[in-house]
């Protein structure tokens, strides 16, 4: 070292260089230090946001509670918030959600899966490449024009069949909502049975199965991991889905389990209450974000069921 | 030997039924949306043309356009994209490139999957809680584009994870052989490499953001709004100002929610050629992003 030394000092313009280099490589490396702590930053900040959701609903559900018991509100038969002698029984809005998505679910499921099926196990590839995203389009359509549809197009066509149906109903925007989540059973579940190893596939045709029977005994069970993810992601939208009830299902909050009748899902009266312009910090105020918690805790107890039910189904080749 | 004969034709014949099944409901469902676009098409044309687009709302429907919100969904989709593409790239490129296996990345991984999945109205109760009561940001553009920016951040970390993990290992392994830091690799090498599959992410995350109603909704943007917002763009140095953040805003999907559910159903149809307009954007811009995917892989795999 020293005897470089010593020839560096007998040429100052390559000590020079040296030294140069010295600091642009300290240099380099603060740069690359900071990039880092950046980018720690903007990825730590999505917890942040969590933290902003979780609390916000939270705090002002504590104010709710404040006035109206935990009992009354999980137990209560009426939703009347606004009126001078308000109610908050939460069944009703429940009711409502639990309804349009239970009709949704029965159109998405089993046509969505029967896409699935289809496009991975019986579709060419060439087949395969121009249908699915013609079906990634459909997810595409902005939520607000399913409402157009649920109430100007499906619902009048309902009631050609059923006479009877008001034009506010949980059927309609159920239907379109299920039309809406197929592409997501469609495609997630496609992309997860294509994932299952061709070997399985041979093993199966080498013993003399059809297509059918390979799809629905080898491949559809192999990727239930992943399809059942498809199922949860469709059932957290159907639930979440606001703005094809607000349009098509009615505002009135409504107990009851039949599709035909007009109900408030716990989304529609959100949006109900928000159009109307409600004091900070009233009660009314809060019972918005009462019923965002109900929502988010329903979706979150939904996803850990899936949770649980993935990691039991999990298949590891 | 004839048993077996006619359990191998039952078989084959459920076989082909499933066949045309699947075919028919994927035609069935595409055939459906087609049909529904068609209707709304045909309802919208009496209001479909360029005053359309040049007029304000107006309580005259013959006279009512959606100038005010082509221009708010502009601008709000300005200030969208500004919090939600840095972010979402910087967090993607953090873990991808940067994170170790820890419990703090475990935790901001799940984190990511949920803010996915939590329902949009929630993210418009947050936004009025949180930035409008809480910090005083108001009821405007600011605030939307904020919230929405932050409902599709998950997309644009997810795309960008995705698009850097496609970088060969062997390119970064020849960069830090050169010499060169981390950054160094990742600002010359992977970023550069997977801008266009961040740009296809980016583009789907858009054009979500775009239809989004209902987080709107919540923090109350108006639904008469016969202005425009203050021009970005002055005449005068420094010659750019932000005044607009700060004002009262509708956008397209604000628009035909409160034309579809007037009780006056002339408005209907301005509620149907709003549509199609919204329509127009969101799916072109998929279609784009689509065609932007085709390439890429194209590309990757030539």
């Amino acid at each position: 070292m020293s005897e470089a030394t010593a020839a560096l000092a007998a040429r100052p313009a390559a000590a020079r260089k040296l030294r140069r280099s010295r600091t642009s490589g300290a240099r380099r490396k603060l740069a690359d230090r900071l990039a880092q702590a950046v980018l720690f930053v903007a990825a730590a900040f999505c917890i942040l946001i969590t933290v902003g959701i979780v609390g916000t609903l939270v705090y002002e559900s504590l104010g709710f509670f404040a006035h109206v018991s935990l009992v009354e509100f999980l137990t209560g038969t009426e939703w009347m918030p606004l009126f001078s002698e308000p109610r908050f029984g939460i069944l009703p809005l429940v009711a409502g959600t639990v309804t349009v998505t239970f009709v949704a679910l029965c159109v998405a499921i089993p046509v969505g899966t029967t896409c699935a099926i289809w496009l991975s196990e019986f579709a060419s590839p060439r087949l395969r490449e121009v249908v699915k995203p013609l079906l990634e389009l459909l997810s595409a359509v902005p939520t607000v024009v399913f409402g157009y549809f649920a109430l100007l197009i499906v619902t009048p066509a309902l009631q050609v069949l059923m006479p009877d149906l008001p034009g506010f109903n949980m059927l309609g925007p159920g239907l379109v909502i299920g039309l809406m989540t197929v592409p997501y059973v469609a495609s997630l579940g496609e992309d997860a049975m294509r994932a299952v190893p061709m070997a399985l596939r041979e093993g199966a045709y080498a013993m003399g199965a059809t297509r059918l029977q390979v799809a629905l005994r080898v491949v559809y069970p192999a990727a239930l991991s992943g399809i059942s993810a498809a199922y949860v992601l469709t059932f957290s939208r159907a639930l979440g889905e606001t703005m094809v009830v607000a349009v098509a299902a009615g505002m009135q909050a409504n107990l009851t389990f039949d599709p035909r009748e007009p109900a408030a899902t716990i989304t529609a009266f959100i949006v109900q209450v928000s159009l109307g312009d409600l004091p900070h910090a009233s009660l009314g105020y809060q019972s918005i974000f009462v019923a965002g918690l109900t929502l988010l805790l329903m979706t979150l107890a939904f996803n850990v069921a899936g949770y649980v039910l993935r990691k039991r189904f999990r298949e590891v080749y | 030997m004839t048993d077996m004969a006619r359990i191998l034709r039952r078989r084959r014949r459920a076989d082909a039924a499933f066949a045309v099944l699947g075919a028919l409901l994927v035609v069935l469902c595409l055939g459906v949306l087609a049909v529904l676009v068609v209707d709304l098409v045909r309802d919208a044309l009496p209001r479909l043309g360029p005053e359309f687009l040049d007029s304000f709302p107006s309580r005259r429907p013959e006279q009512a356009g959606i100038k005010s919100a082509l221009v708010g969904t502009t601008l709000v989709m300005l200030v969208t994209a500004t919090v939600a593409l840095p972010l979402g790239i910087a967090a993607g490129i953090y873990l991808e490139e940067y994170a170790r296996k820890n419990w703090l990345t475990g935790a901001i991984e799940i984190n990511i999957a949920n803010l996915a999945g939590v329902p949009s109205i929630v993210w418009g109760l947050m936004a009025l809680g949180l930035l409008v009561y809480q910090l005083g940001f108001g009821r405007n553009i600011l605030t939307a584009g904020i919230t929405l920016g932050l409902l599709v951040l998950p997309v644009v970390i997810v795309a960008t994870r995705e698009s850097v993990r496609a970088i060969p290992q062997g390119l970064r392994e020849g960069s830090y052989a050169c010499g060169a830091t981390r950054w160094q690799t990742v600002s010359r090498l992977v970023l550069p490499g997977s801008l266009s599959g961040i740009l296809t992410g980016s583009i789907i995350a858009l054009s979500r953001a775009i239809g989004e109603t209902a987080p709107l909704i919540t923090i109350g943007a108006l639904t008469y709004i016969a202005f425009l917002p203050p021009s970005p763009v002055t005449s005068a140095p420094p010659f750019v100002s932000l005044a607009w953040l700060e004002s009262e805003f509708t956008v397209l999907p604000i628009q035909l929610f409160n034309w579809v559910s007037r009780p006056d159903p002339r408005f209907l149809s301005n509620a149907a050629a709003a549509g199609v307009v919204l329509l127009a954007v969101t799916l072109g811009m998929n279609t784009l992003a689509i065609f932007l995917r085709y390439r890429l892989r194209k590309r990757y795999s030539a």
